[in-house]
């Protein structure tokens, strides 16, 4: 625990090594790739999930999160309209907001010195603006209007509020391309979300650590005995991995076939899945038909620090927080849907129970970073091997592949130009 | 023998720690009923009425589940817990199911000997008394945080 925490302020950075297959360990430790990700991931060109918009069902209603170091004031206006702007008075640059979320008729008012802010970010009122009996006060040269907390664009998909601080960002639509968008309608297009939960998980390591582990389809059933033994993802089934065109978004999905005989070549494997383990309550896994195409898994991530999560019937949004260069949040919206019948939404709260920070098969994915980060904790100098399926980063009908991973590093050297 | 609830939800609670404590998880489940419902959630869950837990088992086998995955499936840093607990306060008694609430504090003790608090909250349970013994029909586990650090993987 304690040691992860020793990142160097400064480091010795080896060029980064041509190609794609080969990350250097100084990207998870250096507190100035920290600062430089910042800028130009979490304030540059790309869009972070915010929230759900059934989180904010009516006008006033508010929630605060983070778009990397960010907080960020999040609001439904008069106009119904999705808002969101820096949680940070113009002022002397206090929180304006210090709840998680609520309902608000009126502005809101940062504690310090009262400046208020509209549902959109406007600054709207300065205590003590012309002073007291003729002194003090602000000079009548002030403009309000010139000053504010930056505000995010914003755009909805299927109930998913992104915002983005960078002008530069094409708009969510293209930034995401047809293949990717329509994998999050298949899952939550033309439905009504309810949240079922939420959970933050503090993990002991790198955001990228975690956002590589998401990508990552080679480890699924060789880390997590638990998915493998229920035949809940095969490397030998039936799915594939898209990666957009930037490299950044993926989607790895798999389509279950519990007749299929045990897989010979896996049995070959020897690996630690061949235990014989079964379940004394198998209602775990009692699902229920919820997508007519077959697919009982299906992850899908956005650049940079966004996940959508269908297994079998537990679906979830995750969103990754970078708090520190070895410590990030983990934020789960656990969600079901407003016409769940009382046996369907059961199953749900049931397969809960595969994810979160204590999932049969996810609770690994909260130690795995850490093992990672203090194992390379003295070698800054050396690199990661990312080279299984090849050294590109493209679709593949195969999910003993490494390329979304690859996509993942693309798309973050694209932003940071390294 | 004078029924006394306070007496058996104190006994059955600390033996329920020390079970958990000395990593007697295959003890664990014999404190529920068969018929049961164990579930880990937050304070902020509990307060907006969100249903959804980090555990929920509505079964003892679902908990014996819980044990045997955590013996032979999951990976996770050998570590252990000591739970301290609050007296038992019965909120209500109908004479057969007792609810009562209790307060608690969990350090995670790690392998480099890290010794944190991992957790604290409340336990609301519902008590089935009868025969000298207290057995759990239900247990909500409130953490106060809605943080966990690292994974849960050991029972609170």
């Amino acid at each position: 625990m304690s040691e992860t925490s020793t990142v160097a302020a400064t480091i010795a950075k080896p060029a980064w090594p041509a190609g794609l297959t080969r990350v250097p360990y100084w990207v998870f430790q250096d507190d100035a790739i920290y600062r430089a990700e910042q800028e130009k991931i979490f304030r540059g060109p790309n869009w972070h999930y915010l929230a759900l918009g059934v989180e904010l069902p009516k006008p006033g209603d508010f929630r605060t999160t983070r778009v990397g170091d960010a907080s960020v004031i999040v609001t439904r206006g008069a106009d119904g309209e999705i808002h969101a702007f820096e949680n940070r008075c113009a002022h002397r640059g206090a929180l304006i907001c210090l709840d998680k979320h609520g309902h608000r008729d009126g502005d809101f008012a940062c504690a310090y010195h009262g400046w208020t802010y509209d549902k959109e970010g406007n600054l709207t009122g300065i205590a003590f603006k012309n002073g007291v009996k003729g002194q003090g006060g602000m000079p009548s040269s002030f403009r309000m209007e010139e000053h504010g907390p930056r505000k995010l664009r914003v755009s909805v998909l299927h109930g998913l509020i992104f915002g983005s601080f960078s002008d530069a960002a094409p708009p969510l639509a293209d930034y995401l391309g047809a293949e990717i968008s329509s994998r999050i309608q298949r899952v939550l297009g033309s439905r009504e979300p309810v949240v079922l939960g939420r959970f933050t998980q503090a993990l002991p390591n790198n955001w990228k650590l975690y956002i590589e582990n998401v990508k990552d389809s080679y480890h699924a059933s060789i880390l997590h005995l638990f998915f493998t033994t229920f035949q809940l993802n095969r490397l030998s089934q039936k799915g594939a991995i898209i990666v957009d065109g930037s490299g950044g978004h993926h989607v790895s999905y798999s389509m279950i076939d519990r007749q299929a005989e045990k897989d010979a070549a896996y049995a070959q494997q020897r690996l630690r899945s061949e235990s014989g383990y079964r379940l004394a309550d198998p209602s775990l896994l009692e699902g229920f038909e919820e997508f007519p195409d077959g697919i009982t898994l299906q992850i899908l991530s956005v650049f940079p620090t966004f996940v959508l999560q269908q297994i079998q019937n537990a679906i979830a949004v995750r969103q990754i927080v970078p708090n520190a260069p070895a410590l990030t949040d983990l934020n789960w919206t656990y969600i079901g849907f407003a016409d769940d019948t009382p046996a369907q939404r059961l199953i749900r709260l049931k397969q809960c129970n595969l994810v979160g920070p204590a999932g049969y098969i996810s609770m690994e994915d909260g130690c795995i970073g850490g093992f990672v980060q203090r194992g390379v904790a003295a070698a800054p100098d050396k690199e990661s091997v990312v080279e299984m399926g090849g050294s590109k980063a493209e679709s593949s009908d195969s999910r003993v592949t490494e390329a979304s991973v690859r996509g993942f590093w693309k798309a973050y050297r694209a932003c940071l130009d390294l | 023998m004078s029924r006394d609830p306070f007496r058996l939800i104190a006994k059955a609670q600390a033996d329920y720690a020390r079970c958990i404590d000395d990593d007697r998880l295959e003890g664990w489940p014999d404190f529920f009923a068969e018929s049961c419902v164990y579930k880990i959630t937050t304070a902020e869950n509990l307060r907006e009425g969100l249903e959804a837990g980090i555990i929920f088992a509505n079964s003892r086998d679902m908990l014996r589940d819980r044990v045997s995955a955590l013996r032979e499936a999951n990976i996770y840093e050998r570590q252990s817990y000591r739970h301290i607990l609050g007296q038992p306060y019965i909120l209500s008694d109908d004479g057969a199911l007792v609810r009562s609430e209790t307060s608690f504090l969990v350090i995670r003790i790690v392998q480099d000997g890290d010794a944190v608090i991992y957790a604290t909250g409340r336990y609301l349970d519902v008590y089935a008394i009868g025969n000298d013994v207290a057995k759990l029909n239900e247990r909500i586990v409130v953490c106060d945080s809605a943080r966990i650090d690292t994974l849960l993987a050991i029972p609170l």
